[in-house]
């Protein structure tokens, strides 16, 4: 649905946008991490033909993006949540809709359907009379994302859509996102919350200025640290240590008061024998098991080195 | 460009309008104003003390008058423009407006729109009270009805529309280069400062604004200098340049 290749933008001097590549699947939730600067929005902005590419290309939906003719059909077919809702706030929120229904030519007949349809998905329908000036930062969010559907756009991009919200109004917004995902709507997360990230979406990408990696999101937390085995104990002992050591010549053991940490290659495999070599040697097992590096961490790495 | 797209740009422009007080005020208030304070001074200088003005007097003053309608061609719009272009870029929803499949020509004459018909319906609509106003107490004085003539009906019909185009244009510059309504209104206000020059020009007889040569040599000079910024304007009001520089 979306493609890019070698997409790059400069102002000036300055690189905003360095060769990024990916796709982005049809019906697939991609989100796109990185630091505050690292290029997200403006990316999404020449997605959504917003601003010219100084270079590579981008396709959307076959369409060519910066191409004249083609920018009018892939602003037809797209949604778009900026990072500000920027909603008329004098006007109500029923007009809002009507507003941006008619720019974007949706029969009035539909236009109508569709602002009853979504302004009752977000729990806004009783409140579609009152201006949107009146409403909280999540009412407006979910206004702006009501926007955004008006004219069911098959492609959603969103920028930082739950940034500044509370966390009730936040995970309005996600369970909605994730509500789009079932309807297969092929949708662009603009995001820094690595949490929202690794629960919402399929794919993800990381972003500073230059792509820095993309996959799945146990893809990435899988790429700069091994998996390795913590099991918790009543008490550590010598002798405990010792039996796991002669036992995994090569591993690595740390000690942390009555937790063990065994750092070996294939770690999913070795525990249940680290566990049952533990209690034939009298230890009392409370909890065992295998952790990775975290989204978090790889997130860190790739942007630390790369600064 | 498609005019039907424009006017959805317009009508919900005019949506906002009335709910903002301030344009309301421009709108009604300030040409209410004008053409009252202008009749009572046609009333007065019929009917003062010292002896009242002649014919002749008469004849020169109504056409001066009529003139300062040009000069609220740099008020009004000025006022509506500046709520139109800044406002939506303060509040920033210019960016997902621009996000539509709307192009940048629709939503500049979407714009231009929601400011001219309202400006011009108010000085025109003014302009004529006044001169029913002026005719109704002038008729004793002059023995006939002054207006309507070719000099007024030039400078409502032909120099009015011009320079309310010429305000917007203006206005649409400055929107580029500020962050605040009041100071875009403040800045576009200095449109009108030719427009007082002329009628300054014509209180100290240096130019006859009641001769409709001179009218009409005013208005292509204004038409001409239309046309010249509405090349900047084009190349100011550019979908990019909106979310990247303009400050």
């Amino acid at each position: 649905m979306i493609e890019t290749e070698n997409l790059t933008k400069k102002f000036g001097d300055l690189t905003a946008v360095d060769s990024v590549s990916f796709r982005v699947d049809d019906g697939e939730v991609f989100g796109f991490l990185g630091p505050n600067g690292a290029g997200k929005t403006t990316t999404v902005r020449m997605l959504c033909c917003l601003i010219s590419r100084s270079g590579g290309s981008a396709r959307i939906g076959g369409y060519e993006v910066g191409d004249g003719e083609d920018s009018l059909k892939i602003r037809n077919m797209i949604g778009f949540v900026p990072d500000n809702v920027g909603l008329y706030e004098p006007l109500s929120a029923f007009r809002n809709l009507d507003v941006y229904g008619r720019l974007y030519g949706v029969p009035e007949a539909k236009r109508k359907e569709n602002i009853q349809r979504f302004l009752k998905l977000l729990d806004l329908w009783e409140k579609r009379d009152f201006a949107a000036g009146t409403f909280s930062k999540g009412m407006k969010q979910k206004l702006a994302i009501a926007r955004s559907l008006i004219h069911d756009p098959q492609v959603l991009f969103m920028d930082e859509p739950t940034a500044n919200l509370d966390p009730e109004a936040a995970k309005t917004v996600r369970d909605f996102i994730l509500e789009l995902k079932k309807e297969k709507r092929t949708i662009f997360l603009n995001t820094h919350n690595l949490d929202e990230a690794q629960r919402i979406c399929d794919r993800i990408a990381i972003l500073n200025t230059k792509l820095m990696a993309s996959g799945t999101p146990g893809e990435l937390e899988r790429m700069v640290g091994k998996r390795k085995t913590v099991i918790e104990l009543e008490s550590v002992t010598d002798s405990l240590v010792a039996t796991i050591q002669k036992m995994l010549p090569s591993a690595t053991i740390s000690v942390d008061g009555v937790r063990l940490s065994i750092d070996i290659p294939d770690a999913d495999m070795r525990t249940p024998d680290i566990v049952q070599a533990l209690v034939q040697a009298g230890g009392r097992v409370r909890f065992a098991g295998v952790v990775g590096s975290t989204l978090e961490d790889t997130y860190l790495k790739l942007v630390r080195r790369d600064q | 460009m498609r005019l039907s797209q424009a006017w959805i740009v317009t009508s919900k422009d005019f949506s906002l309008f009335k709910k903002r007080r301030n344009i309301i005020y421009s709108i009604m208030v300030i040409p209410i104003m004008v053409t009252c304070l202008l009749s009572i001074v046609v009333w007065y200088i019929q009917h003062k003390a010292s002896g009242v003005a002649s014919p002749d007097e008469l004849a020169v003053l109504l056409p001066a008058f009529m003139f300062l309608y040009m000069i609220l061609s740099g008020i009004i719009p000025t006022t509506i423009a500046s709520y139109s272009i800044v406002g939506e870029k303060v509040e920033k929803s210019m960016e997902p407006l621009l996000a539509t499949p709307t192009t940048d020509g629709e939503i500049l004459f979407g714009k231009w729109l929601a400011a001219f018909v309202p400006g011009v319906a108010s000085i025109v609509g003014f302009g004529s009270v006044f001169m029913v106003t002026a005719d109704v107490l002038s008729y004793g004085t002059l023995g006939y009805y002054f207006f309507p003539n070719w000099s007024s009906a030039t400078v409502l019909f032909l120099m009015v529309p011009i320079a309310v185009i010429l305000s917007v244009e203006w206005n649409v510059l400055i929107s580029s280069r500020v962050s605040d309504v009041r100071i875009a209104q403040q800045t576009g206000s200095l449109v009108l400062l030719p427009f007082a020059g002329i009628y300054l020009s014509g209180e100290l007889n240096l130019v006859n604004l009641g001769d409709i040569n001179n009218l009409l040599l005013i208005t292509a000079v204004m038409a001409f200098a239309c046309l010249l910024m509405l090349y900047a304007v084009q190349a100011t009001f550019q979908r990019e340049a909106i979310l990247t520089r303009w400050k």
